[in-house]
């Protein structure tokens, strides 16, 4: 925080609350409407997206003029009670801005491809339904002035992403894999809960100006201990090492899903997290190292997978694994690396979205077959798709002066100019992730849209109708000029000053002409090798079998699952059985064996009643005599 | 004092019914014994009532017969009608009420 | 108006009501659930009419009416409400006719009518309404074990296959506590009696005595092991399942909804205030009760293979929950737990409801015998995702608020504990999603097969999901009234009916509203818990934050 106030809203600000009304309203009347709705719900789920991206640009102006660049909309109280006061308020600064354009922007693209992308899906109403709950949940994600509005939506997405995930639920993969998903959120969730809770017993106060306000009141375990648990929430909701597993699994919902949700905008949420946390970890760089480490690790985990996967859609999916662990690195870096972060953050939103619709276009066109091993020679079936995708590749692989370029060589002089065999580790870390990218990417590319043509009869590829096109030409034209724009035109470094402050001139270790000449050789060497791998030979339409150890382990994904599955499922399902069987057998059975116990015995009991009268007499007999010689005894003593 | 021959007399009188109650089976011959037992008894209230000079042992006596005469008559009827339906007076035959 | 007796009203409607309906003439079973429909909602108007007249401001008791009952042992007829029995209130006034109208066309077993069905279920509402009203402590035992004779009888005659196994042990169970209880309470008696020279049971009388600390410990317990196993904590809990698997749906609702919660409420009524000292002795050790509860019943609910048990024990899980809120004692957790009575009955009463659509559908209690019922019933599913989601506590659901209370004012005093809960968040999820996946995702398996296809195109491999963990668990077997093939191929999976959709919305609807606007209900209970808690000797004005000063003066330093 700079020390400017924080204002209250006026003019449009005021009412930026509708912008996460409109698309939960527009998902409200699509879910309640039922089949009615159907023949206009999409339009109406994309008018709602394109009139809260209109807005978030009106406030967005607006903010410009307003002294500090920041305001606050106190909505209503949600909790309060003892010492406990969470309202429910927005707040809209720089930090958000750009979140908010980025997700209406690119959501309103996603949108109107998935009109024609979902044309032959019957529930293709209930799709934009879900589709309009995601960005409402992501826009309070990121609108919200605290913690707990920060949760809210963190969950909200969260829910959207499971139902999108299962949306083609007949698919016992789909389902799973939602599951699988939402669980491994939930368990990042528990470390941001976990972390609004220290600060609450702490600090007394879960609102960003309360808790950023005085973390100096903090012991530094305290303060390390929050940072470490909302990098576990972090994980969970951007897939990084270890909760990366669910990501490319998720890739079972339909392709805009993958687009939108798990590659432009809620997957970078963890990134958001850290970045409006920054005076937290700015308290602690024991959790800043472990935000570094994390980073680099899953930068590379998801490079190496990336390139032995043959289902196009999860070589993507490790993309962005990877691209979000240069993010990770980057505000894992400190005040020299959150803008660079978030411009990656951004050009990843505009290229990865714009793949994932070219992937999405590929798809279609080839009867909804996703193996890269059928595909080849589509570059003169698909002309669109393959120009704005190749837009795509290049600006990813960081082509230079597109807007990888600019983006991907900032973080990794960051990483340099850390200092020190850190600085030299972590640049090297990210450099050969960038030779890595180049490398699956353009194995990718090549087997797509060169060489043999593989596909079998039945499928006849053709280009996707205009209204698919149209948003992956915006998206290519944003690959191709972000970059650029956020650096050199509009400085995202100048916009976010309020919420970062001032940005520090580092000194360069490496000078950056240097780093850009060498990581452009990286990635030409990654370029080179996968054409010798892939494009000079032919393709083979099934994977071979007989390949080294590190592409087996590269194709199970670094055995992630099966770590998850021995560790965790195994253990849970048999301490579940045990479990069943002690409440049955132990719990249960010792009230139902007191219970036994009690029958037999006053069965047994009962054996005493003969029904020989005269038995009876006899004790009667004796119980009388009992009597009358407690009554000498009494007496006499 | 004379008070003992009656209260012995009294005694003997309850132990040979006890004794035949516990061991004779058939029942008008336990019922005779029950009636042994409640006269022995008739007989100590009586003897208590003599020597204190009070009337109120003679009084429950009286008591006693009306009770042990109305017993009678129950006892017998039961007795008479299990008779009739399991063609035997003895006790160690009914047994139907047990667990 | 305001000398208007709500309360007893709110006791005499339904027991009149009741009465009628029983004395109806065989057959005029339409007639009865009419009149009983009329009734509970007479009863829910008079509730909301009751929650007018309190004032959040007043007096801790309010709508008071006291009648001397047995003047010999100071025993009166003594009704009042706090901000705490007056949500059970309303809960109980939105969840009777709720549960009325869910069981509009359950089908009754042999030789029992729905006439009796709903007197019973009327008269278990009159008690329940005692129960919470009750300001005297032997009127609300009395309440406390009449409560169980309509219960007995609910599951006991229109229960499952094994009813009266589960009505017995239900019985059994709760006689057991209640016997212990009404020893402590003739303790209390005692108590008050060499104290304050005159022997009485009313509650503001008993809160001011100042007892021994051992003494105070045996009472507490006495009255504990009545609440406890009401609510049910582990190790009290296996008569849960039974019953709420046994029992017909719309008394599973009440059972699970509002009569379990008589425990919670019963810990912070008369644990708390009447034996303070014993409370905070105690606490670490309810609170381990309360821990284990979260992760065993999460980890047992994983394990069912009946989703109306899976259901029982998911409660059990959420139990644990309400207990650790009222045992960290902070006002905070308190207000949580109280909220969390409240959302539970409206979101598991959901869930059990639309559990019990599923099963009047299929004919099964099991979970492998169902699959892909999304895409025959979407509605059902949507619901049932709702009612799930509710269960789960995600955000915008009401039990978030709740969850999320109970938590955060934890971990100040008992961050350990809190810490060991909050995992269960994510063993909730993993219960309740794998029952949803497995019923309502996937290609159409099960019962649905049977229904919808002719043999010719069915599915050749209809239990080719091979989702562990379930099926092999033991415990309950039973299948609801298994159905001969014949029958099935006739009966379609249809999606919810207007009546069922009646039933649903009115709890969709407050799943949601409470979900994200809860400060109206917590304004109701927050004074009635802060008085809790300052008669347990915590801080009512919520826990003071560890680090550093107060929050208002930090933000002028700003």
């Amino acid at each position: 925080m700079t020390g400017s106030e924080t204002l209250p809203a006026d003019g449009l600000l005021a009412a930026s609350w509708l912008l996460i009304a409109l698309p939960l309203a527009g998902a409200a009347v699509l879910l309640l409407g039922g089949r009615r709705t159907d023949r206009w719900g999409h339009l109406l789920g994309t008018a709602t997206v394109v009139a809260a991206f209109v807005i978030g640009l009106l406030c967005t102006v607006q903010l410009t003029g307003v002294e500090g660049r920041s305001v606050q909309v106190e909505l209503f109280t949600f909790i309060q009670t003892g010492n406990l006061d969470v309202s429910a308020g927005l707040l809209f600064d720089p930090l958000s801005a750009l979140f908010v354009l980025l997700i209406t922007g690119v959501g309103a693209l996603i949108h109107v491809y998935s009109i024609g992308y979902m044309a032959h899906d019957n529930a293709r109403r209930r799709f934009f339904a879900y589709l309009n709950l995601f960005v409402a949940a992501m826009l309070l994600l990121v609108l919200g002035d605290n913690y707990v509005a920060l949760y809210v939506g963190w969950e909200g997405v969260g829910l959207a992403s499971y139902l999108l995930i299962a949306f083609w639920y007949q698919r016992p993969a789909a389902a799973t894999a939602a599951k699988k998903a939402f669980i491994m959120n939930r368990i990042g969730d528990v470390g941001l809960a976990l972390a609004i809770f220290i600060m609450f017993a702490q600090l007394g106060t879960t609102s960003y100006a309360g808790v950023h306000g005085s973390v100096g009141l903090l012991a530094g375990g305290t303060v390390t201990a929050i940072g470490l648990l909302l990098l576990l929430g972090a994980c969970g909701k951007s897939g990084q090492f270890p909760l990366q597993a669910w990501l490319p699994d998720a890739m079972e919902g339909p392709t805009p899903v993958s687009a939108l949700i798990h590659a432009a905008t809620m997957v970078t949420a963890g990134v958001y997290l850290i970045a409006r946390s920054a005076p937290v970890f700015d308290a602690t760089p024991t959790a800043r190292n472990v935000v570094l480490v994390i980073g680099a690790v899953t930068l590379l985990i998801g490079a190496i997978v990336g390139c032995a996967q043959d289902d196009i859609k999860k070589v993507l999916a490790y993309s962005t694994v990877s691209q979000i662990g240069y993010m990770f690195l980057a505000v894992g870096l400190g005040p020299a690396g959150y803008v660079a972060g978030l411009a990656h953050l951004l050009t990843h939103g505009f290229f990865k979205a714009g793949l994932f619709l070219g992937a999405g276009s590929v798809m279609h066109g080839m009867g909804d077959e996703t193996d890269m091993r059928r595909y080849g020679a589509l570059a003169t079936r698909m002309k669109v798709t393959f120009v704005t995708f190749g837009l795509g590749y290049l600006a990813l692989i960081g082509f230079p002066f597109l807007s990888g370029w600019w983006t991907k060589d900032a973080i990794i002089e960051a990483a340099l100019d850390h200092g020190g065999t850190w600085g030299w580790v972590l640049g090297g870390v990210a450099v050969l992730g960038a030779g890595l990218t180049a490398f699956y990417m353009t194995r990718l590319m090549l087997m797509t849209f060169f060489g043999q043509a593989r596909w079998g009869d039945g499928v006849h590829p053709h280009e996707s109708p205009p209204v698919m096109t149209a948003p992956m030409i915006v998206l290519a034209v944003g690959s191709v000029a972000a970059g650029f724009l956020l650096v050199q035109v509009f400085p995202l470094s100048g916009w976010l000053e309020p919420v970062f402050g001032e940005p520090a001139e580092a000194a360069h270790v490496v000078a950056p002409i240097v780093v850009s000449v060498v990581v452009t050789v990286v990635v030409a060497l990654g370029v080179l090798t996968a054409w010798l791998f892939v494009g000079r030979r032919e393709v083979p339409v099934t994977a071979p079998v007989r390949v080294s150890p590190v592409v087996r382990a590269a194709r199970r994904a670094l055995y992630a699952d099966t770590v998850n599955e021995s560790l965790f499922m195994r253990p849970g399902m048999w301490l579940t059985r045990a479990l069943v069987f002690v409440d049955n057998r132990g719990v249960d059975g010792v009230v139902n064996g007191a219970a036994a116990a009690l029958g037999g015995s006053s069965s047994r009991l009962g054996r005493a009643q003969t029904g020989f009268v005269r038995s009876y007499a006899l004790g009667m007999l004796g119980g009388a005599v009992l009597v009358a010689g407690a009554l000498v005894a009494v007496t006499a003593g | 004092m004379t008070l003992t021959y009656y209260l012995v007399l009294a005694a003997v009188l309850f132990t040979i019914g006890t004794v035949g109650v516990l061991v004779r089976r058939n029942a008008i011959v336990v019922f005779m014994c029950i009636e042994l037992m409640l006269n022995s008894v008739n007989l100590t209230l009586v003897t208590f009532a003599r020597s204190t000079g009070t009337i109120d042992g003679q009084i429950i006596a009286l008591f006693v017969m009306v009770v042990a005469a109305a017993e009678v008559v129950v006892g017998l009827a039961i007795i008479m009608s299990i008779y009739r339906t399991r063609s035997s007076a003895s006790v160690d035959d009914v047994n139907l009420l047990k667990y | 108006m305001s000398t208007f007796p709500w309360l007893l009203a709110m006791i005499v409607v339904p027991v009149v009501g009741s009465a009628v309906v029983a004395a109806l003439p065989r057959g005029r079973d339409h007639l009865a659930r009419q009149l009983a429909l009329g009734t509970s909602i007479v009863v829910l108007v008079l509730a909301v009419l009751a929650t007018v007249a309190f004032d959040t401001g007043g007096e801790r008791f309010q709508l008071t009416t006291s009648v001397a009952w047995i003047p010999d042992f100071g025993v009166s007829f003594a009704l009042g409400v706090d901000g705490i029995a007056l949500v059970m209130l309303l809960l109980i006034g939105v969840l009777v006719p709720v549960v009325l109208l869910a069981s509009w066309r359950d089908p009754m077993p042999a030789r029992r009518s729905m006439r009796t069905y709903v007197a019973w279920l009327l008269l278990l509402e009159a008690m329940m309404v005692g129960v919470f009203v009750a300001t005297d402590v032997f009127l609300f035992y009395v309440f406390f074990e009449a409560m169980l004779v309509p219960m007995y009888f609910l599951i006991g005659s229109f229960g499952g296959p094994r009813r009266q196994y589960a009505a017995m042990k239900f019985f059994l169970y709760s006689l057991f506590g209640g016997l212990v209880m009404l020893a402590a309470v003739i303790g209390l008696y005692v108590v008050s009696n060499s104290q304050l020279g005159e022997g009485t049971f009313a509650f503001d009388a008993l809160r001011q005595l100042d007892i021994d600390p051992g003494v105070q410990k045996l009472l507490f317990l006495g009255f504990f092991l009545a609440f406890a196993i009401k609510a049910p904590l582990v190790p009290f809990h296996t008569w849960l399942p039974d019953s709420g698997a046994e029992a017909p749906i719309g008394s599973a609702v009440l059972l699970v909804g509002v009569l379990d919660k008589v425990g919670t409420f019963g810990f912070l009524r008369y644990c708390l205030p009447l034996f303070p000292d014993a409370a905070r002795d105690l606490a670490p050790w309810v609170l381990v009760l309360a821990v284990v509860g979260i992760l065993y019943a999460a980890l047992l609910a994983m394990g069912q293979s009946d989703m109306k048990r899976l259901v029982s024990y998911t409660s059990i899980a959420h139990f644990g929950f309400i207990a650790l809120g009222i045992f960290a004692f902070t006002t905070e957790a308190a207000t949580g737990a109280v909220l969390y009575m409240v959302n539970h009955g409206i979101a598991t009463g959901l869930l059990f409801l639309i559990v019990g659509m599923l099963i009047a559908r299929g004919g099964s209690r099991q979970v492998r015998d169902y699959g892909g019922v999304a895409a025959k019933a979407p509605v059902l599913a949507g619901v049932f995702l709702i009612a799930a989601l509710a269960t789960l506590a995600l955000p915008g659901t009401n039990s978030f608020v709740s969850e999320f209370m109970v938590l955060i004012g934890s971990f100040p005093t008992r961050p350990v504990f809190t810490i060991l809960a909050t995992v269960g968040i994510v063993l909730a999820a993993l219960y309740i999603l794998l029952m949803y996946q497995r019923t309502m995702h996937g290609p159409p398996r099960g019962v649905l097969l049977e229904n919808d296809a002719p043999a010719s195109d069915a599915d050749p491999a209809p239990d080719a999901d091979p989702v562990p963990g379930g099926s092999g668990a033991g415990g309950a077997t039973a299948v609801l009234d298994a159905p001969a093939p014949a029958a099935t191929r006739t009966l379609r999976v249809r999606d919810l009916d207007r009546r069922e959709l009646a039933v649903v919305a009115p709890l969709v609807a407050l799943v949601l509203v409470l979900g994200f606007y809860p400060q109206p209900l917590i304004e109701l209970v927050t004074p009635a818990v802060e008085a809790t808690m300052s008669d347990v000797g915590a801080d009512p004005d919520g826990t003071t934050p560890s680090a550093g000063q107060p929050t208002a003066d930090r933000k002028g330093n700003d």
